[in-house]
């Protein structure tokens, strides 16, 4: 089962280490990654995307919990989340294909960051699923690069 | 404020640690730190080996239950620690290693005797700091205390550049250490304790399986109480012998790979498993789907992440196990629904089935006429010292034996490289006990190979006259790992026959120390007075069978009740 978790970690030096070694010596595993400072520059909020059984997913926010540096640890796939994702994709955009990437990327109300002769690189920001939908579409016109966030999710808010 | 220099400041935050001794090695990078030693009346001992000096520290925390304190240089100083620090993790030992680094201008730079020692040992530390800021120099130093010493113990180390030891600081005042995102917790769910206690009540076969965390949290009398009380049987693993007398009657010795043949039989039979402050290691398991297949299991343990992690665990307590426990005999002490006569007599044919057991395969060996068996060694020095020395082991044949055939009455007593099976660690340890309780008669057991691995610790034993006794089951192989290939390989003794061994005797004499060898089994017992007798550091040299195997064995990966019996 995938899941997200959410870890507050002091910014220090080496924190980051202490989280990505600890998934690496005892062999979970990370789908993505995403990490930066919150309101309190002394503290960064990490989302992680992984992926195992209930066992393993207690036993990776146990020993999350017991690195010194982790302040919080939340599995937010528990509960109600939003999650976003950004993509930037460079594809081609010859004479014959300019119209279709376009139409592509409205749909999925993404823009485009950069122009060149033959190419447009375009932004897309939305869940894991859209992000994919679009790749897939786009594909067949022709995908010469692509660069993606990594997953980011915040817990809704309860609704009373 | 006057200031000090940092070597100051470290040395008078050690002092108010309650530091009264360090074991070391200089170098270049920790100079000032050295210099200012002799200034303070910290005793420093001077290893030969830097990764001595970490386990003689490791050997001085787990005899007195204090936090060990080593001082390495940086570069190949901190590496060489790194095998004794992680050892010391595995075995959640409260060290603070202090190590030396280059210059902070030099940090990234591949300086002269640089490592990133802090990112080399952070999978092998409880937390380890770089201190960058000599402002942060004496708080660094008081939280790797205070976490090396509470919650999970385990070394913290701290790596120290030389220009933040030589910068002028103010030394702050001492508080209490409040760290936002480390509270470790010590008191027990109580709906916890009850459901623990109420599963007692209902058991008909249950069985204590007590771990290092009972060391480690002086619960050894709460154990007895509660054994006694409920008239359970006791099984240990290597790091809770002496957490519950070994010659007591409900004691059925060690459980797993080498365990007893009751201990593993019980375990497997059990309908209640009382695991406190064990981890369920696949050396106590076996294969784990036929490990206490009967049993709903109780874990009292005061890491989180150490229930459920191999077994699925029916009680959790999260706490720490002297607590724990105090609570669970409070709760039986109150509770009407317990009486201690109906719990002896509903346990009694357990206990008889048990008593049946050890009968019927008792831990043995086979005698061979003038031929010095290993066991019996062990049996002598345990009769000799009165059950009553610290012994200390190196790893393989030499650790099982001393193990199975010694028996720990007393925790602390028994001081091992459990977790990660550190060949090498004895003799040091040894030194760090001896130092720690000169009166105290210190053994290490140990096997010619291993003791090999820092056999130059004899010259810091005679230094700073720690006169261990050294008792080397010599049968001139690496005898565990022969037993394997004896026993799964066809005896095909790749690499394990020590073709050529030192003469011990005579390598005692050149450290100035004294040698003995026995060769028949009449010279045993006047050996082992003889060393206990004299004022010196000792090696004894027992000859003994060379392919003597230890027994009872699980074959790693079988369930423990698939015993090779003798």
């Amino acid at each position: 089962m995938k899941h997200t978790l959410s870890v507050l970690l002091q910014n220090k030096p080496g924190a980051l280490s202490r989280v990505t070694g600890l998934f690496s010596g005892r062999g979970f595993n990370i789908e993505s990654l995403c990490v930066a400072e919150t309101l309190d520059p002394k503290v960064s909020c990490l989302t992680l995307v992984t992926r195992g059984h209930e066992h393993i997913i207690e036993q990776i926010t146990k020993q999350l919990h017991k690195l010194i540096d982790v302040i919080k640890v939340t599995d937010i796939s528990e509960g109600e989340f939003v999650e976003r994702e950004m993509v930037l994709i460079r594809v081609k955009a010859e004479v014959n294909t300019r119209a279709e990437v376009l139409r592509v990327i409205d749909i999925f109300r993404g823009k485009v960051v950069d122009v060149s002769p033959t190419s447009y690189a375009v932004e897309i920001t939305g869940p894991e699923s859209k992000i994919k939908a679009v790749i897939d579409i786009l594909r067949p016109i022709g995908i010469k690069e692509i660069i993606r966030t990594g997953t980011i999710a915040m817990a809704r808010a309860p609704k009373k | 404020m006057t200031k000090i220099t940092g070597a100051q400041a470290i040395i008078k935050c050690l002092k108010e640690e309650g530091v009264r001794i360090i074991f070391g090695f200089p170098g270049g990078a920790v100079i000032d730190l050295y210099d200012e030693l002799l200034n303070s009346d910290i005793q420093h001992i001077l290893v030969r080996h830097e990764q001595g000096a970490v386990h003689a520290a490791d050997g001085y925390a787990r005899a007195t239950g204090e936090v060990g304190v080593a001082l390495l240089t940086s570069g190949p100083g901190a590496t060489n620690g790194v095998t004794a620090i992680a050892t010391a993790y595995c075995d959640s030992i409260p060290l603070v290693v202090l190590t030396g680094q280059v210059p902070t201008a030099l940090i990234g730079n591949d300086a002269f005797q640089e490592v990133d020692i802090v990112g080399i040992t952070r999978p092998c530390t409880k937390h380890n700091y770089l201190v960058s800021n000599p402002n942060d120099l004496v708080q660094t130093l008081r939280e790797a205390f205070y976490l090396a010493s509470t919650g999970r113990p385990g070394p913290v180390l701290v790596d120290l550049p030389k220009d933040v030891v030589a910068s002028m600081i103010t030394y702050p005042e001492k508080k209490k250490i409040k760290m936002q995102t480390y509270q470790p917790n010590y008191d027990p769910h109580p709906g916890q304790v009850e459901k623990a206690c109420k599963a007692i009540l209902n058991a008909k076969r249950p069985v204590l399986y007590i771990g290092g965390g009972v060391i480690l949290s002086n619960a050894n009398k709460e154990v007895t109480e509660l054994a006694e009380k409920i008239q359970a049987p006791v099984t240990m693993t290597l790091m809770g012998l002496g957490g519950f007398p070994g010659s007591s009657p409900l004691s059925m010795g060690m459980l797993g790979m080498h365990g007893s043949y009751a201990a593993n039989m019980s375990v497997a039979k059990s309908d209640l498993l009382i695991a406190v402050g064990a981890r369920f290691d696949d050396r106590v398991t076996g294969r784990l789907d036929a490990f206490a297949p009967h049993a709903r299991i109780i874990h009292i343990d005061i890491d989180p992440t150490s229930i459920s992690k191999n077994v699925k665990v029916d009680i959790p307590i999260v706490a720490d196990c002297r607590i724990a426990l105090r609570e669970m005999n409070a709760w039986f002490d109150k509770s009407p629904d317990f009486d201690a006569a109906a719990s002896a007599k509903k346990h009694r044919p357990w206990l008889d089935e048990i008593a049946e057991w050890q009968k019927k395969h008792p831990l043995s060996y086979q005698e061979k006429g003038d031929i010095i068996k290993p066991q019996y060694v062990v049996q002598k020095i345990d009769e000799l010292t009165g059950g009553d020395a610290i012994i200390t082991t190196e790893v393989g044949q030499n650790q099982m034996w001393a193990a199975q055939f010694y028996k720990f009455n007393k925790p602390r007593r028994l001081l091992t490289s459990g977790g990660l099976g550190t060949m090498g660690y004895g003799l040091p340890a040894a030194i760090g006990a001896k130092l720690a309780f000169p009166e105290a008669t210190v053994i290490d057991i140990a096997g010619d190979g291993s003791i090999q691995m820092n056999i130059q610790e004899l010259a810091t034993a005679r230094q700073w006259g720690a006169k261990v006794k050294v008792a080397i089951l010599n049968n001139n192989y690496l005898g565990m790992v022969r037993q394997w290939q004896e026993l799964f390989y066809n005896r095909r003794y790749s690499a394990t026959p020590m073709e050529v061994t030192p003469d011990f005797v005579e390598l005692a004499k050149a450290y100035g120390a004294v040698g003995l060898r026995a060769r028949t089994k009449d010279e045993v017992v006047p050996v082992i007075r003889e060393a206990l007798a004299t004022d010196n550091v000792v090696i004894m040299d027992f000859v003994i069978d060379r392919e003597e195997g230890v027994f009872p064995m699980v074959p790693a990966g079988k369930a423990t009740t698939e015993m090779l019996l003798v």
